[in-house]
This record gives C-alpha cells, sequence and structure tokens, in this order.
C-alpha cells in the first residue's frame, strides 16, 4: 500500500507567534518551527498501517526550506521517503490554494491513501482533507480515531458531538486523524541517524504541474486585512468567601448566563 | 535552563535533542510524584530502551549506539537532574551489561545484548555483601563446581533493582584464593533459589528499589560464568571505573537541577523590595554554585576523554566520583538555604535533591574509597 502522510511545520504554540506586518501572513522566523502535533499522530497511524499491511509510506509537506526539519521529524519516527513541495510562489497560500497544489502534486507521486491530522494548530481551518479529496475525486474519512483496512476496503469511526459514526469507502482515499487515534511513537536514536539517509525529493510549482493562478497571497480567496495583537488577560475579580461564596459564585456564573 | 554543551558530532547534538524531548514530556512531569509515592518507573526503561537510549556506549553490533562515553554521561546527568532514580537506573543497567559486553564470548553476547539493550531485560549488579562493602575482595558468596555448571549460595546487599531487575551480573567466590578467587555469573530473574529482601526503607530515591539479593543453592549452567574462573574482581573492578563516571554524571545532573530551581526562585523571590538575587549575599552564592557544577562537569567529562581514547582512566574517574558527588551535595544544600523555609518542604524540589545528593557520596565506592584509589595511584611505583 502506498500511503502519503501530509504534514506541517507550524510555529511551536509554547513560544510566542506572531503575524508579519509585511503582508499580514505568518511570521514563520518569529518563532520555532515544530511539527504540527495532530500531524504526529498521522504519521503514526501511517506507520501502523504499514506495520500491518505492508507497502511504504511517503511525507509530504508543503513550506519554505526550514521545513526540511519537521519531514526529518516524520523520516525519524520510521518513515520511508519524503516529497517537499517548496517554492516561493506558494508563499500565502490559503486552504484552497493549498489544497489546490497538495492535490496536484499527490496525482504526481501517486497514493492508495492520504492521511493528515484534522487540523494545525496555527491556522485551524481544519478543511484541508475534506478539500483534497474533492479535488482528487476520491472519499473522505475524516476526524478519525481508529482506522480498519481490510484490502480495498476502508472504514473509519468518526467522532461525533454525539459519539462516533462509522464511515467506509474504497481506496484510495482521503482520512484525517484526531488525537484520540493512537499514541505516537518517539523516534528511536537510530531512526534519527537512517532518517539522514533517506530520500527527500523536492518539487516546485513547475514539476507538480501546479496552476500559479490558484496559489500564493494574491490568489488567495481569503484575506487577512488586518490584525491586532491580543490584549492582555485582564486581572480576574477575587471574591472572598464569607460564608456566602456559593452563593456569589452563582450569581456571577448566573450573570454570564451560563446557569 | 538547558545546559549548553560542546558535543563532538552533529549526532550527538540529535541524541541529546531526544533526550531533552522524552524528559519534558514522559519524566520530569512524574518525577516528584512517583518519588514521593515509592512507585518504580519500569515502563520509563522500556521506553528508553526503545529509543536506543539504553545502550549508548556499545557496539551497533548487537542493538547499542556506539556513543563515546563523552557523550553517554552527558544523556545519564539529564537524565538524573530530572528524576535520579531513571538517571542512576540507566547508569547501572549500562554497569550491569559490561560484563556480558566486554567478557561475554559471541554466542552470549548475540544472545543477551539485544534485550539487554533495547530495554525488554533490566539489569542489577551484585557485588556488596553485608559483611564486604569497601572491602569488596572479602565477598563471601560461594559458587560450587556441580553437575558441569554451578550451586551459588550468598547473600547480596544494596542491590538496585533488587526484585524488579530481569538479570543479575553476581559476583562469587569459586575458590578461596582472596580476590583471584572471584568469579562473575549472569543470573537471569525466575531462577530457582534466587529471592530478595524487603526493599530498604532509603533517605531518598525512594522509586528505585533497592533490596538484599539471595541465593539460596542456585544452580546455573556452565555458560552463566562470564570471562574466566577467577576473572570476576577485575571484571568488578573494570565495570567500577566506568559506573563511577555514571555516578559523577548524575550527581552533576542532580546538582545542575538544584542550582536550576535555586535561581529561578532567588529571581522570582521578592524581600525588601526587591528579587532575593540581587543581593550580594545570594548572588554570590548561586555564583559558587554554578562555578562547581561546571568544574566537576569539566571533570567528569576529562576522565570519560581519557576512556574515549583508550587510556587508563581509573584515577580521573575516582576524582571525577569524589568530586562531582560532594560538589552535588554542597549545591543541593546551598540550594534548600536558597529557599529558605520552602527549601526544607515537599512541594519544592530542593529538599529531595539534597536527600538524592547524598546517596551518591556513599554507592559505588564511597568517596573515601576514592580518596584511597587516587592517593594509592599518586604513591605506587610507576
Amino acid at each position: 500500500m502506498n500511503i502519503v502522510v501530509c504534514v506541517k511545520q507550524v510555529p511551536d504554540t509554547a513560544t510566542e507567534r506572531k503575524l508579519s506586518s509585511k503582508d499580514n501572513t505568518l511570521d514563520r522566523d518569529a518563532a520555532d518551527g515544530v511539527i504540527n502535533e495532530l500531524c504526529e499522530y498521522a504519521v503514526e497511524e501511517a506507520l501502523k498501517i504499514k506495520e500491518a499491511h505492508g507497502g511504504e509510506v511517503t511525507v509530504l509537506t508543503m513550506g519554505p526550506a526550514k521545513a526540511t526539519d519537521t519531514i526529518r521529524k516524520a523520516l525519524a519516527m520510521g518513515a520511508d521517503k519524503a516529497v517537499h513541495l517548496v517554492d516561493d510562489a506558494l508563499h500565502g497560500s490559503d486552504a484552497l490554494g493549498t489544497s489546490h497544489a497538495l492535490a496536484q502534486t499527490l496525482k504526481k507521486i501517486g497514493f492508495d491513501l492520504v492521511i493528515l491530522g484534522s487540523e494545525s494548530t496555527d491556522a485551524r481551518t481544519g478543511v484541508l482533507a475534506a478539500m483534497l479529496a474533492e479535488r482528487l475525486g476520491t472519499p473522505q474519512l475524516t476526524l478519525a480515531r481508529k482506522v480498519d483496512i481490510d484490502g480495498s476496503a476502508i472504514s473509519i469511526e468518526r467522532v461525533t458531538d454525539y459519539g462516533y459514526d462509522k464511515v467506509t469507502a474504497t481506496l484510495p482515499a482521503v482520512v484525517s486523524v484526531v488525537e484520540k487515534i493512537n499514541e505516537p511513537r518517539y523516534p528511536s536514536f537510530k531512526g534519527i541517524m537512517a532518517a539522514k539517509k533517506k530520500p527527500v525529493q523536492t518539487f516546485g510549482v513547475a514539476d507538480a504541474e501546479i496552476d500559479t493562478a490558484q496559489v500564493g497571497l494574491a490568489s488567495s480567496w481569503s484575506e487577512v486585512t488586518e490584525f491586532a495583537v491580543a490584549p492582555p488577560r485582564a486581572a480576574g475579580t477575587i471574591v472572598k468567601d464569607e460564608g456566602d461564596g456559593g452563593a456569589k459564585a452563582a450569581e456571577f456564573l448566573a450573570s454570564k448566563k451560563f446557569i | 535552563m538547558a545546559v549548553d554543551r560542546a558535543l563532538p558530532t552533529p549526532e550527538a547534538h540529535d541524541l541529546l535533542d531526544l533526550v531533552r524531548d522524552i524528559i519534558a514530556k514522559e519524566i520530569a512531569p512524574r518525577a516528584a510524584r512517583d518519588e514521593t509515592e515509592g512507585r518504580f518507573p519500569r515502563d520509563l526503561f522500556t521506553l528508553l530502551g526503545r529509543a536506543g537510549l539504553l545502550g549508548l556506549p556499545y557496539p551497533e553490533e548487537h542493538g547499542g549506539a556506539a556513543q563515546p562515553y563523552e557523550v553517554y554521561l552527558q544523556v545519564v546527568e539529564e537524565l538524573a537532574g530530572a528524576f535520579l532514580a531513571v538517571g542512576l537506573g540507566v547508569s547501572v543497567h549500562t554497569l550491569s551489561c559490561f560484563p556480558v559486553a566486554a567478557y561475554g564470548d559471541q554466542e552470549r553476547r548475540a544472545e543477551l545484548l539485544p534485550q539487554m539493550l533495547g530495554g525488554e531485560l533490566l539489569g542489577a549488579y551484585c557485588l556488596s555483601e553485608p559483611q564486604s562493602g569497601s572491602d569488596a575482595a572479602a565477598l563471601t558468596t560461594r559458587a560450587q563446581a556441580a553437575d558441569g555448571g554451578y550451586v551459588v549460595d550468598g547473600v547480596k546487599a544494596w542491590t538496585t533493582h533488587g526484585g524488579v531487575a530481569d538479570f543479575y551480573t553476581v559476583m562469587a567466590r569459586t575458590s578461596a584464593d582472596g580476590p583471584r578467587g572471584i568469579s562473575c555469573f549472569h543470573v537471569p530473574a525466575g531462577t530457582p533459589g534466587l529471592s530478595f529482601g524487603r526493599p530498604e526503607r532509603k533517605m531518598g530515591m525512594r522509586s528505585s528499589p533497592t533490596a538484599q539479593v539471595r541465593l539460596d543453592g542456585v544452580r546455573l549452567g556452565a555458560d552463566a560464568l562470564i570471562g574466566e574462573e577467577g576473572e570476576g574482581f577485575r571484571i568488578a573492578m573494570a565495570a567500577l571505573d566506568g559506573g563511577r563516571l555514571g555516578i559523577a554524571a548524575c550527581a552533576v545532573g542532580v546538582a545542575q537541577a538544584a542550582l536550576d530551581a535555586a535561581t529561578a526562585y532567588a529571581r522570582e523571590r521578592r524581600q525588601f523590595g526587591r528579587p532575593i538575587a540581587e543581593f550580594q549575599g545570594l548572588g554570590f552564592m548561586l555564583a559558587d554554585m554554578a562555578t562547581q557544577v561546571a568544574a566537576a562537569r569539566a571533570l567528569y567529562l576529562d576522565a570519560a576523554r581519557l576512556r574515549d581514547a583508550g587510556r587508563p582512566y581509573g584515577t580521573r574517574a575516582a576524582m571525577a566520583k569524589l568530586f562531582a558527588t560532594d560538589t552535588a551535595m554542597k549545591v543541593t544544600t546551598d540550594a534548600v538555604q536558597v529557599f529558605g523555609g520552602y527549601g526544607y518542604v515537599e512541594d519544592f524540589p530542593a529538599e529531595r535533591l539534597m536527600r538524592e545528593a547524598k546517596v551518591l557520596q556513599i554507592v559505588e565506592g564511597t568517596n573515601q574509597i576514592q580518596r584511597l584509589v587516587i592517593s594509592r595511584a599518586l604513591t605506587k611505583d610507576a
């Protein structure tokens, strides 16, 4: 089975994240780049499927040159090879543009199964899996907390507000996963060493036959017109319990319409 | 604060990054609690084994990572600073694997090392006995030849991982000939006749079981002997030279953790209208602590580089063990002082680190024995 995992480098959530005042896009130099957490779950699931059913795991990422760190991390966990889609023309692409670029690349490299994290910690649109499936003409199985594969049949448990839905489809397909699905492994020291020698292919927009009119900041359907720094959190109110603490707490919650 | 380390290779930097990641996510969050509840974190050794961190200084052929001691010890230092039971456990495990790795024949190495270094088999090292500690050559556990193998009888004391280990590296007497009558044996857990005392109730390191190991008519095959008959004391001393560097690294880790905690507290705690770190009396104390920690690290790394270069390093290892553990005792005691009353209570890490430091002055040769080793080296004829 040919499994492709889409991974994304995001700014470390533990550091201060900024937008660039130049073009209102993410300032990728302001914070350390790390692999998006949900992407680690996607890589883990791909490795598990490979261990059970055989095949090959390819990591695909779109991002600037320094995204190679994220590729190495996924390779160190055990993926076999990687494709890095990197081109200045892609800078500032929104979700629609990104889905076009990734879909074109996926068509080039081929796949039986595409796995993604259900969202990234930076943009948090959570729509990429659905967009990719649409562009690729495959079934979409999103928000999976469990994946089962039997021959060319794939079924997932899709997390919902009320529990889960059982969704089945036929491969090839696109799956997005949530953090309940597994516990990502740590790369081993040997895995880290081996990752340095695994093949990483670089694609530009021309290699993937990406339509430059559909990608990049200028072609984005959505636009960030302005942004402001989040205001510092206001100090909370301290209520002294003089025997009526419970009543006061209830009063507060009622005033906020919680109760 | 992460220690800035000049490591010999880019791969060693990757290794330290991996170790710090595992510490931050898996080890540091539970250290204090496991320690308070006296719970042995066996699962962490499995995790470290799978990540390839239990066989760092051993050859790649059997699952090791072929790292120099200079790198291996800095991993131990970081682990010990987060959770001494884990850092010291890694050091003891590495020590327990040494006889098989260095003196075992090819067949035994291929059979045992992959599981030892992969984290499936956790080791314990049995040299001390109730009546024979510093005078290790006075041990009385006997291994008598019988049926083409051995029958072992005796009691081993102060065994780290006693009762939870999967194998025991046991020094026992095969003849009455003093140090030359001692041999080294590999004893798997579960061997009939092997039993354990109740874990000692210790001042610190409560999550790491220390217990007596009793051998009562334990029957071993001939292949349980590691090295030659009579070679055991030499193997034990060679293992301890490396083990002492492990303890030195642990001590630096504990001291660094105490320094970090004390520094953070002194910058945050305000008295008389300013952070107490701004008072010279306290700032100078922190400066001395930081200098001693850096000097101790430099000394164990110096000994490690001698070892990595294949030169005799036993004396330098003894110096490193002596200096690093005495430093850890002093620095952790000072850290408690910096915290004031908060240093004496269990809600802050300082008192735990101080209790942990004490044991390091005692294990793998008391610091008095280290001085004996050093002074003998100085006065013997070249």
